[in-house]
């Protein structure tokens, strides 16, 4: 009865309770999320909330869907998010390439100063720019997002390819010289294909950071309400939508599921720590 | 950013002299000039250099000299603000409400990256004890937390906490709490503070504790059984073994947690925008609205003026212990 295996089960047991506990705290507000976007509105506004929803719907995502300018926003969200990440890695592969690879002085400084900007305050900033984007005439436009989203995801974008590109053993790219070609030739035949993977993540993390911001598309985007994003669109969504808890949900998890999705793919990614300082924790 | 470093090939600087060598036998393009090739490097981080100077030095710039100058709509407008020396700083720092919030942001801090870092730990000292399947599920659940966005996340927990039909309340009246029965979380302050920490500590730990994680996962099995051997026990095994090894880390997780609490301020806004009252104002949302719902830019800027230089205090720390990682490396 007592065998040493059951009485270390039961010595392992507070160990899984408190596992058990951790999922359940850390999935339930998703699951909640998404459970209440599903359930019929009866449901959600009665006295007793079902833990398991017994009737299914889709009528929330039908109306968040239908929602004004739907559409828009997430072309805008997509549009903007885009052209920061692409921006930010076409220039941070040629800043990494030359941290990586180059030899040249202000090298460490540089670093030093890419190190600084991934920490930049940008919660104070909010009202220089503010400032400054009113000056210029670039209050109101998604441009100005995409700028300041370049330079948020750069930082990382940097650190991260100068990793990738230290791991690529240079005599390759000699090798490919010695056969005649240039050296950009031999970066882009050589080293770009062996790099994909990384880029890929990377800018991936990139592209969540971009997605989720929130403070400057909601100080920056005043009148122009066509030119909002996805994030000022689902807080002001309650506004509009008042009680209407279900399509709430149903728009909050349609605005989540890119990035849980693209978590999820980069899990190896995520939890060997390469994330650090790419997504607010 | 540890395991990044630790990625970084120590490798630069010996290599160094073999593509010249490989450059020099075959022509460049951009005829081999030397002084065409000592300029490429430059050429090549000029973007990012551009970028940084114009994005951040810029606006830095700027809201120091709007935090020297008298500016409020009409200079917005008019665009010719005249400097009045401190005089921003000094009606800031005479105001009782700003040492109010100046002291509400630092309890802040100190609630969430304590609660933060001691759930983190523990949680990643459970991960490691735990068999490969118990680890895969906890480890994805946390990444589900972490990748939830902001401003969905304080959706939802404005949704679990509402007074109404919010499961909170309901879980809490069917305990037999019967007070609160349509409880109104966010009108009362401390309610409200305290909804906010969970949030944050909500999204927060699943980063410090895969981060602590990871650096457990690099301590060798040899030195626990060495110190089991000479009859330590957990606590103690904890305090003069795992601790001392996950030590840089753990500062490193602990600076960039003060510095994110800053970033609560997106929570904050969608959630209470400071209220009730001033309840949930910390410094960042303080010179917002200072900024922008009153127009006073000039103590607006004054206000984020001194939170970046509270906020550089911790960055020092932080970089002291990154830039000593980064020097092991090579």
């Amino acid at each position: 009865m007592n065998s040493p295996a059951v009485r270390l089960r039961l010595r392992r047991l507070p160990l899984y309770l408190a596992a058990a506990v951790t999922v359940a705290v850390c999935l339930f507000p998703v699951y909640w999320m998404i459970s209440t976007a599903f359930k019929p509105s009866k449901d959600i506004q009665s006295s007793d909330p079902q833990l398991f929803p017994r009737t299914w719907t889709l009528d929330h995502f039908q109306r968040a869907v239908d929602a004004d300018g739907f559409a828009l926003f997430w072309r805008n969200s997509i549009l903007v998010t885009l052209g920061a990440v692409l921006l930010a890695l076409l220039v941070a592969l040629g800043a990494a390439y030359a941290v990586a690879r180059l030899r040249w002085r202000g090298r460490r400084q540089f670093m030093l100063m890419i190190f600084i900007a991934q920490m930049a305050p940008w919660e104070s900033l909010i009202i220089p720019i503010y400032i400054i984007s009113r000056d210029t005439n670039m209050l109101d436009r998604l441009p100005t997002l995409t700028l300041i989203y370049f330079m948020i995801t750069l930082p990382f974008t940097v650190v991260v390819l100068r990793g990738f590109i230290g791991t690529i053993p240079p005599e390759l790219e000699e090798a490919a010289q010695v056969d005649g070609c240039t050296r950009t030739g031999a970066f882009w035949r050589v080293a770009m294909p062996l790099l994909a993977p990384g880029l890929m993540a990377t800018s991936l993390f990139g592209f969540i950071t971009a997605w989720n911001e929130f403070a400057y598309a909601n100080f920056l985007i005043i009148k122009q309400q066509d030119n909002r994003t996805l994030p000022v669109w689902l807080s002001s969504f309650q506004n509009t939508f008042g009680t209407d808890w279900g399509a709430t949900m149903a728009a909050s998890t349609l605005f989540a599921l890119p990035a849980l999705v693209i978590f999820l793919l980069l899990q190896r990614h995520v939890t060997s720590g390469f994330a650090a300082g790419a997504v607010k924790g | 950013m540890p395991v990044i470093d630790q990625r970084t090939a120590p490798r630069i600087p010996r290599r160094r002299p073999a593509p010249r060598l490989a450059v020099r036998k075959s022509p460049p393009r951009r005829g081999g000039t030397g002084r065409a090739r000592n300029l490429w490097p430059y050429a090549l981080v000029a973007p990012a250099v551009g970028g940084m100077l114009y994005l951040l030095v810029y606006p830095l710039v700027r809201a120091v000299l709007i935090s020297f100058q008298d500016f409020r709509l009409r200079q917005l407008i008019a665009g010719d603000a005249d400097f009045v020396g401190l005089r921003n700083y000094r009606t800031l720092l005479t105001d009782p409400r700003f040492w109010e919030v100046v002291r509400r942001t630092f309890l802040f801090m100190a609630v969430n990256v304590v609660l933060i870092m001691v759930i983190a730990t523990l949680v990643a000292l459970m991960v490691e004890r735990l068999g490969r399947i118990g680890r895969t599920v906890v480890l994805c659940s946390l990444v589900l937390a972490w990748a939830m966005p902001v401003v969905a996340a304080t959706t939802v927990f404005q949704w679990l906490f509402h007074s109404e039909f919010g499961i909170v309340n309901w879980s809490l009246t069917s305990l037999g709490l019967d007070s609160f029965d349509r409880y109104p979380w966010f009108a009362n302050g401390t309610a409200a503070f305290a909804i906010l920490v969970t949030l944050i500590v909500w999204q927060s730990v699943p980063f410090a504790a895969i981060t602590l994680y990871s650096a457990l996962t690099t301590v060798s099995p040899e030195l626990y059984e060495s110190a089991r051997l000479d009859g330590a026990g957990a606590g103690r095994i904890f305090r003069s073994v795992t601790f001392p090894i996950l030590r840089p880390i753990f500062l490193l997780v602990v600076s960039l947690e003060v510095i994110w609490t800053f970033k609560a301020f997106v929570q904050i806004w969608v959630m209470t925008r400071g209220g009730p009252g001033d309840a949930t104002t910390i410094l960042p949302v303080y010179a917002v609205q200072t900024a922008l719902s009153s127009q006073r830019y000039d103590l607006g800027s004054a206000a984020s003026m001194v939170t970046v230089v509270l906020m550089s205090g911790v960055l020092v720390l932080y970089f002291r212990q990154m830039l000593r990682q980064e020097d092991e490396t090579r």
